[in-house]
């Protein structure tokens, strides 16, 4: 009796262990990127970095402006075709996707979720990029749209599919037609949701590097041409990072601060939209 | 039954018959509810009664595979006509559902308001007026008069349904049907919601759905009985609780099962 009572203890303690360090090895790995991006980035980063455009190489100094303006344009854009279809095909999904067609799109959306991002990067090029003659902001836009919409899909539908059927009736019990119901009621209802959801989405496509190298490109200069070559952050990074010089180095670290703070934004942004939902809840 | 002579027949249902898919729920139930007075339907789990609520305000045939026959008469036309938009329908007669169901994204004054403005533009003086009318009816105001733009989560079980209920009245429905309002409050609240019952039937047509007999005796000018979809017996309601002429419901209202 005694000693399965010691056994259970120490089974219970190992066990208890075993979690705690698995759990510290997940948190391990953000840790320690996070810790050598300071170390070997955080020197370079000054003024001039956020403000200044590239340099030719073997200078020193120099910026990533163009840059960060690029991820900007290029993820806004993304924005403004992913986040209509989207969240569009979420509401479709949750409010009239039961039959054949629901199925089909949730099926598609699920497959599209799980492509390689080169993959649409390719695509991208192919469709557009070749056609058009030249690379452009606007197709590396169209491939991240294209990976961010069957992720928005699918949490917006999940979002949506939370909001109690309750809510739904009292609204159609009260002369509301039924597309009213699902934008005035259900949709705002699960509008928190469905904003966390897109600044994931969001967070997730603004770190792509492989879908935009075969259509932004890159570009040395300061561009806001979206029909043109634009540069973004993840881009500068890789072109810095596969270079030859040190001083590439350096920058190609400090633009990934500049990037992972980015996405940490975004994350906690998310949070907080995540607690203002809860919040309201209450 | 027999009502007053001079009573003016709201809603009637002419051989309703409810069903899902192929399994009728409601069978071929014939009912007349006089105007400004309370029917109470009773009946045992299960014995249809709140889908035959749901198809007085055209509710029924949004679930999956309901559909009806007969018909359901509202002031002599035909609801189930095909001229009737539904939508429309469900301004003339409001619902108020077992649980409390405000809106949380809106505040308690957008909750009342909500019927309004779905039913096109009015000014704001007259939302305002509205609002403030339709909370007193629901004896609500004077709890929330200070808080209308807070939100409606705020509130209590109790006060959610009676806000509820103010937010039925406010787009002013000729037919009022509550589905078991008092099954989550506690009796303080159910008190509330049955005194507001006898205060609403001088403007309003009332029919309620409800489990307590108790208050089906206590609010009700007529009650009905319903067993598996049938309609067992309907008629003023202290005759019906009295001396009822149906084997079946002087068994269920004297406790013998349900």
């Amino acid at each position: 009796m005694n000693a399965r009572r010691v056994r259970r203890r120490v089974v219970n303690g190992v066990m208890t262990g075993l979690v705690g360090v698995l759990s510290f090895l997940a948190v391990l790995s953000l840790i320690l990127i996070l810790g050598n991006l300071v170390v070997k980035g955080a020197s370079s980063l000054d003024w001039n970095f956020f403000t200044k455009n590239p340099v030719p190489a073997g200078e020193s100094g120099g910026g990533v402006a163009n840059a960060i303006v690029g991820t900007g344009i290029i993820v806004g854009l993304a924005c403004l075709i992913g986040l209509p279809i989207g969240i569009g095909a979420g509401l479709y999904l949750a409010e009239f996707g039961s039959g054949r067609l629901g199925w089909t799109v949730r099926f598609v959306a699920d497959v599209l979720n799980g492509t390689p991002s080169i993959v649409v990067g390719i695509f991208a090029w192919t469709w557009l990029v070749k056609p058009m003659g030249h690379f452009s902001a606007l197709a590396g836009a169209v491939a991240l749209a294209i990976l961010m919409v069957p992720m928005l899909a699918r949490t917006t539908e999940e979002m949506v599919r939370l909001v109690p059927h309750s809510l739904r009736e009292a609204a159609l019990a009260l002369g509301y037609p039924r597309w009213r119901t699902s934008l005035r009621i259900v949709a705002r209802t699960a509008l928190a949701g469905i904003v966390t959801g897109s600044l994931v989405g969001i967070a997730r496509i603004a770190g792509e590097t492989a879908p935009l190298l075969f259509t932004a490109l890159g570009n040395l200069n300061f561009s806001t041409h979206v029909l043109e070559p634009m540069q973004a952050l993840s881009l500068q990074i890789y072109q810095y990072a596969t270079g030859p010089f040190d001083e590439w180095h350096r920058l190609a670290w400090a633009a990934a601060i500049v990037l992972m703070g980015l996405v940490l934004l975004l994350a906690v942004a998310a949070r907080w939209a995540i607690r203002q939902r809860h919040g309201a809840a209450r | 039954m027999a009502p007053p002579a001079d009573a003016r027949l709201q809603l009637e249902t002419v051989r309703l018959t409810a069903l899902y898919g192929r399994r009728a729920v409601v069978k071929d139930v014939s009912i007349i509810f006089p105007a400004h007075t309370v029917t109470a339907v009773i009946g045992p789990s299960g014995c249809g009664k709140s889908t035959f609520l749901r198809c007085l305000n055209r509710m029924h045939e949004l679930s999956d595979g309901g559909w009806v026959t007969g018909t359901v008469l509202l002031d002599g036309d035909d609801i189930y006509a095909d001229a009737v938009d539904p939508v429309q329908l469900r301004r003339r007669v409001g619902m108020v559902f077992q649980r409390p169901t405000p809106f949380p994204t809106m505040s308690i004054y957008d909750n009342v308001a909500a019927g309004l403005r779905v039913n096109g533009h009015r000014s704001r003086a007259d939302i305002d007026a509205v609002v403030e009318r339709a909370l007193r009816r629901a004896a609500l105001w004077d709890e929330v008069k200070d808080r209308l733009r807070r939100s409606a989560l705020a509130l209590s079980g109790g006060q959610q349904q009676r806000l509820c209920i103010a937010r039925a009245l406010a787009p002013e429905p000729e037919v009022l049907l509550l589905d078991e309002p008092t099954a989550s409050l506690d009796p303080a609240g159910t008190q509330r919601i049955e005194e507001l019952c006898h205060e609403l039937k001088t403007n309003y047509t009332i029919v309620i759905v409800t489990h307590n007999l108790q208050q089906a005796a206590r609010v009700s000018d007529y009650t009905a009985f319903f067993y598996v979809g049938d309609l067992v017996e309907v008629g003023r309601t202290e005759v019906l609780f009295t001396t009822p002429t149906q084997e079946r419901t002087e068994a269920y209202i004297t406790g013998r099962f349900g």
